[in-house]
């Protein structure tokens, strides 16, 4: 067992609200986790101090062996990050941005990097439309495409499938299924997609109101909660502040 | 730190603005018809001036002043509009979780501001030769001296004004705009220091640019290379430029712990 990202005791204050509180979990390697937890439950936060985005106010972040929260440009190069939330320049084309990319997380050959993944992504026939032309679900796997570019080893995904069909939507769960399993990397995601978290996760943390009250694998949260699914679960411990 | 794939990030975020720029033609045309429009209409004024005041004019004095004003204008604007692009565009979440760091950022935007300052002022200063038989290139090398104090000025200013726009997002954009402004009453850019009120040269001896105006009047009228005013400008624009980086990185800071860098632009 391989622990890239360790968090002890995470905790996040602005000012009076308690966004997230002395979060401690850790992520195998080779793992696809979900974050889940209802609006304002911490998840933003905890994958924005994940990504150094935010500064915590306390505890710490282990990943790849190092203090994150010390030393993150050293292991930033080694992760990516794709939201629905945060767009690509809409003024560039989908080569031109892929290409500033590649390039900002030191790619070698971006030329060959882009051809695959704008294949990978089903992109090859947009390369060279600019990103405001696309539709909301093309623009989803230009962002996913980006942060596909430098093979992260730890992938950040914020509901990754948002705006896409369910034919693209099963074609992404696949895409990142294989990319677990022949890369050996690790995959944190937000979802509010319970059925996407069923098919795509090896395990579930649930947070509510900064803290995390479940984890363990889909089938363990069904079973110790006696539910039929995981959205079940999920209202059970929304609600009711889950067991621990 | 290593320098090659620091090298390599700065180049790769130049390379996004230069993409942006060939990517809307008028935004280039743009970029040289301010300065040139600025440049017409005060050689007009210059050339009004020249019969009834030919003191103003002497040495081409105005349109020269005008032109490398502009030089501080330019290099602010093209240093802070670049930056803007990151808010109008969502992308500086994009742009931090990479490897990319702040003095990166920083290096990408002066690089491109001095792309976008030489694009703009180059033809109209090429210009003014022809139309108004001036020539700022008449000064020879102070006025090399004289163009770069004044872009630094301008990247001190918009170090100072991208800070508060990390910090307080777009609702503080008008500040791009005015900023510069604040201190051209201080420049002493028509008239020498002595005209100003005794106040305010107490305060135009701390503004660098003072020390430019006054250098190229010199310059030009006396045919004088006051040394002491060069360095005594480039002193102040180092004391400029750390309190600019200062604030930015006090300011990015904060961004972080208020968790601001994923919700600027909005």
């Amino acid at each position: 067992m391989n622990i890239i990202l360790q968090t002890e005791n995470l905790t996040k204050l602005f000012s009076t609200v308690l966004a997230v509180d002395s979060l401690s979990f850790g992520l195998e390697q080779g793992t696809i986790t979900a974050l889940l937890g209802g609006n304002g439950a911490g998840k933003t936060t905890t994958l924005s101090m994940l990504l150094g985005l935010i500064e915590p106010s306390s505890g710490s972040i282990n990943l790849f062996g190092q203090d994150f929260i010390k030393n993150r440009y050293s292991v930033l190069g080694r992760m990516n990050f794709s939201s629905p939330y945060v767009d690509l320049p809409q003024r560039l084309t989908v080569r031109e941005n892929l290409t500033v990319y590649a390039k900002l997380y030191g790619v070698k050959n971006v030329r060959e990097r882009i051809a695959l993944v704008s294949e990978e992504f089903r992109l090859s026939e947009l390369l060279d439309r600019r990103v405001r032309k696309l539709s909301s679900g093309q623009k989803t796997r230009v962002s996913l495409a980006k942060a596909m570019i430098n093979r992260p080893d730890f992938l950040l995904l914020d509901e990754p499938t948002a705006s896409l069909d369910p034919d693209t939507t099963a074609w992404i769960r696949d895409f990142l299924m294989k990319y677990r399993d022949e890369q050996g990397a690790t995959i944190l995601f937000a979802s509010h997609d319970m059925r996407e978290v069923e098919l795509l996760c090896d395990e579930v943390l649930l947070m509510r109101r900064g803290k995390l009250v479940e984890k363990g694998s889909p089938e363990a949260l069904l079973r110790k909660h006696d539910r039929d699914n995981l959205e079940q679960v999920f209202l059970d411990v929304s609600r009711d502040g889950g067991s621990s | 730190m290593n320098i090659g794939s620091s090298f390599g990030r700065i180049t790769a975020l130049i390379l996004r603005y230069l993409y942006l720029l060939r990517s809307s033609w008028p935004r280039i045309i743009e970029i040289a018809y301010w300065p040139t429009m600025q440049m017409v209409i005060w050689g007009f004024v210059s050339q009004h001036f020249s019969s009834s005041s030919p003191e103003l004019t002497a040495g081409g004095i105005l349109i020269s002043v005008v032109l490398v004003w502009d030089c501080l204008f330019r290099s602010h604007i093209s240093y802070t509009l670049s930056f803007l692009e990151e808010l109008w565009s969502r992308n500086l979440g994009n742009l931090f979780v990479s490897p990319l760091r702040p003095n990166e950022l920083i290096a990408a935007l002066a690089s491109i501001s001095m792309m976008r300052t030489l694009i703009g002022m180059l033809p109209a200063a090429l210009l003014a030769i022809p139309f108004f038989n001036v020539s700022v290139f008449d000064m020879g090398l102070p006025l090399l001296g004289f163009f770069l104090n004044l872009v630094l000025t301008g990247w001190a200013i918009s170090q100072f004004v991208t800070g508060i726009l990390i910090r307080y997002g777009l609702g503080a954009e008008s500040l791009t705009w005015v900023l510069p402004f604040l201190i051209a009453p201080f420049s002493c850019i028509y008239y020498p220091l002595s005209t100003l009120p005794q106040w305010m040269q107490s305060v135009a001896v701390f503004v660098p640019t003072t020390y430019v105006f006054e250098g190229m009047r010199a310059l030009l009228i006396d045919g004088i290379f006051r040394a002491d005013l060069m360095l005594q400008a480039v002193a102040l624009n180092f004391a400029f430029l750390a309190f600019g980086l200062f604030a930015f990185f006090i300011s990015f800071q904060a961004a972080r712990r208020h968790g601001l860098l994923l919700q600027s632009g909005e």
